[in-house]
């Protein structure tokens, strides 16, 4: 629910302007209206911004011609869309049956172990790292794969974790 | 233009309706209630909450009624056994977060998950070991509450908004059981429109303050009105508890307003019961003005509206037909300057249906009283009867400056009136009048559809409506059979005497009302 | 080929043939490997012509409900004045499937010369590829082959020096299973929550942006090339006596086996074959239990229903499942069953997209009936209820995910009805604690 939402920076900086104005603008051409940019202009902000604020929300429905109810409905029906702070290095684990089946849950220990997150959704101290489990990642032969922010790995195991996170200051 | 027409039968009943009609729309016309929540005649159907799964012979799984369209010799089960148990199904996990809180709830009485689970749900729940959800309480907007744990995720109030409202304030969040009806922190449910969430909301999820805990459903007496809102016309209810109206809401009329009303019709009720009323005819004496009987009040009056000069009618947007036609009438030896109180405000159109708007007509008889001579050119009246012989104000609402006015009127002046107001003291005569609540009676609206309100709540006092009075006086001193004695007699005296009128009756008008033959004359 | 593993001789590698290769994955290095012949091919010939040899072929969707490819495109209306859309499914996120994310990480230019073809065949404007938001990898490669055939001219206003348009934009997904059903995947292009669609209409009336769509997955798209250069009748020899599962499958194995990968054979290889010869069988000392084989959403098997079933279309469904997207999902004799169908109706609870009810509602509370008797709380009468619920969500809903769930519970609760005994007896230590 809206209660404990996070409020943006004041005064608020808006994402669309210069070449990022430019990027979105050239994908018009690709698409026969401007909704079908929704899910491309949320992952420019992701990308500039690191998370989707309620200030966001509403500065991409004015760019689009769509509601801020309507931006923020299809926000979160998406869970790759962060409606609030993340830690610097966003680790996604999968933990379902195929992954589950090969230890899965021993890797996302491991992780919130090391990572100093302590459970699951939450951000360590340092903001470094926020760990979560997710849903197939698709890559279900290459149990347990983790996304540290884009990057994707296979194969993590419980003995790969300190060396992997080692490379994510 | 002749329509295509297939031949189904539901439930054992054959009926013939256009090809495309809905099952769920075609088992109406045989007479029976396909049970759903997010089907709504007036939204686009999106099929989600399941409940009117039917069993249609030959198709391998329950379909929905909703969205699948008759075919020529389908034979439609709505009480099969299958299609019974998936109802219940559907029930049983609506009510599994469902708050048990009937007791405190406004929907109580009028619920579809309350009727439904009475007819089919199950008897106990099989969900006991875990806690429903719980979400707190959410503020909409002005006017509208949204109970989280009550709602059922029909969707019609985002649909409402997208497709009707054309206003996407509404949403659905988040996603599986998770879900619920969100809004932007900066955007408020404040459509000007917006009330009719409330309506179609078929549980108690999203509620009106206005009407938060006033009255429970079954206490509340329903009476088919017109909106006085504005020229549209939108068809009503009047609903009153103890008498007292409570809340108004939208009647369905799919000429006029669909299933819709404007929040402004929708909140202006609060006049209707108004305490400060005229409970008496009051009779000028010299300096004073005394409390009479009708019989003298009606005596005085024949008196004054006997002679003959110039009159001015200075008379309110809400008054009836029959009203406005006999109270013309009755000053027919008089050189007559009739006047409609007009007021403006701006126009708030419902932009997904054509031709439904909150207009800046705030009245809703300005065309009738048009069609029986009344101007709109109120000042050029108000000029006119400050040298006339006769003024008789009908219920009109005056400003100040107005009343200050009427108060150095050279002539004689007559008040029909509801509530009392500083200038009664300079009137020789101020008669009760029923509010449009009070008595049945007939408005015409901008198309010059005349459609009938019926009486809602007792008169106030003495109160007659304006028409009675004007009925007497026509008829002459003296008992008299020949004087109307209802609204509906008083409308075909109207007919008689004003040609837009002829030939209708209350009868003929019936429940949906019925366009004027012409309408000339009519400003626009 | 087995990637990761090397190939198999029980393999017949046609679209997995350069996995693992790097310099396949760029144009020109596509071209040197006999890429673009295909689309140079179905460039000179009719729309009608390429339609007819894709019917010819026999290819049928391999996204999993298995619908005849050809037929498909041509229900695509013609001159009807509209634009049309190719809608490329590469949301591959059923549980259990990972082949299309190697199809994009290794053989780009397949994927996008399949499109072509089809784009050119069905007179479409634009063909969209809908990347799911967690295949990174697959994007960049994707986006870089774009990029490429554009710059190479095989895209553009004058595809190949055709003279006809020919236009691919890669679109991204953000997290939300559901969006792999072609219709919610739909509403996801067109910037919308990703809610499965009433049906009808069909995509090949009113699809993307309301206009005339096809929408195939990856896998299909990508033989297309290979039909066109190698003819109908070659696709169709691929084949072990069912004529109406011609070609080879990409298998996903993923699971308790030694060498998890995906394996591309022809269907109707047997699934003893698959899971012994070519995945090396159980981890030592590990016997096989059961086999989810079509991606997560199909009914569970017995290891002797495994062992002894057909890995094609009929083949499974003879067998009481389906093969889906064939993502076989294998579990050895340490599995705990009740423990992995829960885990699998959370997943579907988590994905539900919220619009029927029996879904919503009932994915999640199946769950936690799972989670109580795995708490050591269950009861006997839940065995009845599971399968009452299963039986209110089957065939109720505008999609089949709430059917998804219930089929692993039905299924599983029929082949394993002692394990769920086991925690409702209390003769199994709980292993789940609630809150």
């Amino acid at each position: 629910m809206s209660a404990g939402h996070v409020v943006d920076a004041e005064p608020y900086e808006p994402v669309f302007t210069g070449e990022t104005m430019a990027e979105l603008e050239r994908r018009f051409a690709e698409y026969p209206n401007k909704q079908a940019l929704l899910l491309p202009a949320l992952w420019m902000v992701q990308e500039r911004r690191g998370w989707i604020s309620e200030s966001t929300i509403s500065e991409v429905a004015a760019v689009l011609g769509l509601t801020p109810a309507y931006v923020k409905g299809v926000v979160t029906f998406y869970t790759m869309y962060h409606t609030h702070p993340v830690g610097r290095h966003f680790i996604q684990v999968c933990t379902t049956s195929p992954c589950g089946l090969c230890g899965a849950e021993d890797t996302v220990r491991a992780l919130l172990e090391h990572t100093g997150c302590g459970e699951v959704g939450a951000t360590s101290a340092d903001g470094r790292f926020t760990v979560v489990e997710v849903e197939c990642l698709g890559a279900c032969g290459f149990a347990t794969p983790v996304m540290v922010g884009d990057d994707f790995i296979e194969s993590v195991t419980p003995e790969k974790v300190p060396e992997l996170l080692a490379r994510y200051p | 233009m002749t329509q295509e027409l297939v031949t189904v039968t539901i439930e054992g009943a054959q009926v013939q309706v256009p090809k495309g009609t809905t099952i769920i729309e075609a088992a109406k016309q045989a007479g029976i209630l396909v049970p759903h929540y997010c089907y709504h005649p007036s939204l686009p159907a999106p099929a989600v909450c399941r409940m009117c799964l039917v069993e249609v012979e030959k198709a391998p799984k329950l379909l929905p009624a909703c969205v699948t369209a008759v075919a020529e010799g389908q034979v439609v089960h709505v009480s099969s056994e299958r299609a019974k148990k998936a109802r219940t199904g559907v029930l049983e996990f609506l009510l599994i977060n469902h708050p048990l809180d009937c007791p405190i709830c406004d929907q109580s009485g009028e619920c579809e998950l309350q009727d439904y689970t009475f007819q089919e749900g199950r008897a106990a729940t099989r969900y006991r070991d875990y806690p429903k959800r719980y979400n707190p309480v959410e503020d909409f907007g002005p006017d509208i509450l949204y109970v989280t744990n009550r709602c059922i995720l029909c969707t019609r109030c985002v649909r409402f908004m997208d497709d009707v409202a054309k206003s996407a304030v509404l949403n659905v969040s988040e996603r599986g059981d998770r879900a619920f009806i969100g809004i932007a922190e900066e955007q408020l449910l404040d459509h000007p429109w917006s009330g009719n969430v409330v309506d179609l909301c078929p549980v108690g999820s999203l509620i009106s303050k206005d009407f938060l805990h006033k009255a429970r459903a079954w206490e509340l007496d329903k009476t088919a009105s017109i909106c006085t809102g504005c020229s549209q016309g939108c068809n009503i209810t009047i609903e009153t508890r103890d008498d007292a109206v409570v809340r108004l809401k939208p009647r369905p009329n799919m000429d006029v307003n669909r299933h819709f009303m404007c929040d402004t019709g929708r909140l202006d009720y609060r006049w209707m019961n108004r305490g400060d009323r005229i409970e008496a005819p009051l009779l000028r004496q010299g300096t004073k003005a005394v409390a009479t009987d009708w019989d003298t009040a009606l005596d005085r009056l024949g008196q004054l509206t006997g002679g003959s000069g110039r009159a001015v009618i200075l008379a309110s947007g809400r008054a009836s037909v029959e009203s406005l036609g006999l109270v013309r009438a009755m000053l027919d030896g008089f050189d007559v300057t009739a006047a409609v109180r007009v007021p403006t405000g701006p126009e708030a159109p419902l932009a997904g249906i054509p031709n439904l708007a909150l207009r800046s007509e705030r009245a809703p008889n300005v065309h009738g009283a048009e069609r029986l001579g009344y101007t709109r050119d109120w000042a050029g009246a108000l000029n006119a009867a400050g040298t006339a012989d006769l003024v008789v104000v009908l219920d009109a609402s005056l400003d100040a400056e107005e009343e200050q006015r009427l108060q150095e009127v050279k002539g004689a002046l007559v008040v029909l009136g509801t509530v009392v107001a500083d200038f009664h003291h300079r009137a020789e005569l101020v008669l009760p009048v029923t509010t449009m609540a009070e008595e049945n009676g007939v408005y015409v609206n901008r198309d010059g559809r005349a459609q009938r309100y019926m009486q809602a709540r007792n008169q106030a006092g003495m109160a007659r409506p304006s028409w009675w009075i004007a009925g007497e006086v026509l008829a002459g001193p003296g008992p008299d059979a020949d004087a109307p004695a209802t609204a509906a007699q008083a409308f075909e005296d109207v007919g008689r005497r004003y040609p837009a009128f002829a030939d209708l009756s209350h009868q003929s008008l019936g429940w949906v009302g019925q366009t004027l033959r012409e309408t000339a004359g009519t400003a626009r | 080929m087995g990637f990761p593993h090397p190939s198999h001789p029980g393999e017949t590698v046609v679209l997995s043939k350069h996995f693992g290769d790097a310099g396949a994955r760029t144009h020109a290095g596509w071209v040197e490997r006999g890429g673009y012949e295909g689309l140079r091919k179905a460039l000179g010939m009719t729309p009608e012509a390429i339609i007819e040899v894709v019917k010819a072929s026999g290819l049928r969707g391999r996204g999993g409900a298995g619908f005849p490819t050809g037929l498909k495109w041509s229900f695509m209306p013609k001159d009807d004045g509209k634009p049309h859309y190719l809608v490329c499914n590469a949301d591959e996120s059923e549980p259990g499937t990972f082949k299309d994310r190697e199809i994009m990480r290794w053989t780009p230019h397949a994927l996008i010369e399949g499109c072509a073809i089809g784009a050119f065949a069905m007179g479409v404007e634009r063909c969209y590829i809908y990347i799911r938001g967690e295949f990174t990898e697959p994007w960049a490669v994707m986006a870089e082959a774009v990029r490429e055939a554009y710059a190479a001219g095989t895209l553009g206003d004058n595809a190949m020096g055709s003279g006809k348009p020919i236009h691919i934009t890669l679109h991204r997904g953000a997290g939300a299973y559901i969006c792999g059903e072609e219709t919610a995947l739909m509403n996801s292009i067109e910037g919308r929550r990703g809610n499965p669609r009433i049906k009808p209409p069909f995509p090949a009336a009113a699809g993307l942006f309301a206009m005339p769509t096809t929408i195939n997955n990856v896998e299909t798209l990508a033989a297309v090339p290979h039909i066109l250069v190698r003819g109908a009748e070659w696709y169709k020899s691929l084949c072990k006596g069912n004529p109406k599962s011609t070609g080879t499958k990409l298998i996903s194995v993923c699971g308790h086996v030694q060498r998890p990968g995906n394996y591309e054979v022809m269907l109707g290889t047997p699934m003893k074959e698959l899971l012994y010869d070519m995945c090396g069988g159980m981890r030592p000392g590990r016997t096989l239990k059961a086999v989810i084989p079509g991606g997560s959403s199909v009914p569970i098997m017995t290891a002797e229903e495994a062992e002894s079933a057909l890995l094609d279309y009929e083949g499974l469904i003879e067998k009481g499942s389906m093969l889906g997207s064939a993502g076989m999902i294998v579990m050895d004799d340490s599995t705990d069953m009740v423990y992995q169908i829960m885990r699998l109706a959370r997943f579907y609870a988590h994905e539900s997209c919220a619009q029927c009810t029996q879904c919503r509602e009932g994915t999640a509370w199946t769950t936690r009936i799972l989670e109580r008797i795995l708490s050591g709380k269950g009861k006997e009468s839940d065995f009845d209820l599971l399968l009452d619920l299963a039986d209110n969500m089957t065939g109720t809903t505008i999609c089949v995910l709430s059917d998804s769930c219930a089929a692993p519970v039905v299924s599983g609760i029929r082949k394993f009805r002692g394990e769920f005994e086991a925690y409702i007896r209390r003769e199994r230590a709980p292993v789940l604690e609630l809150a």
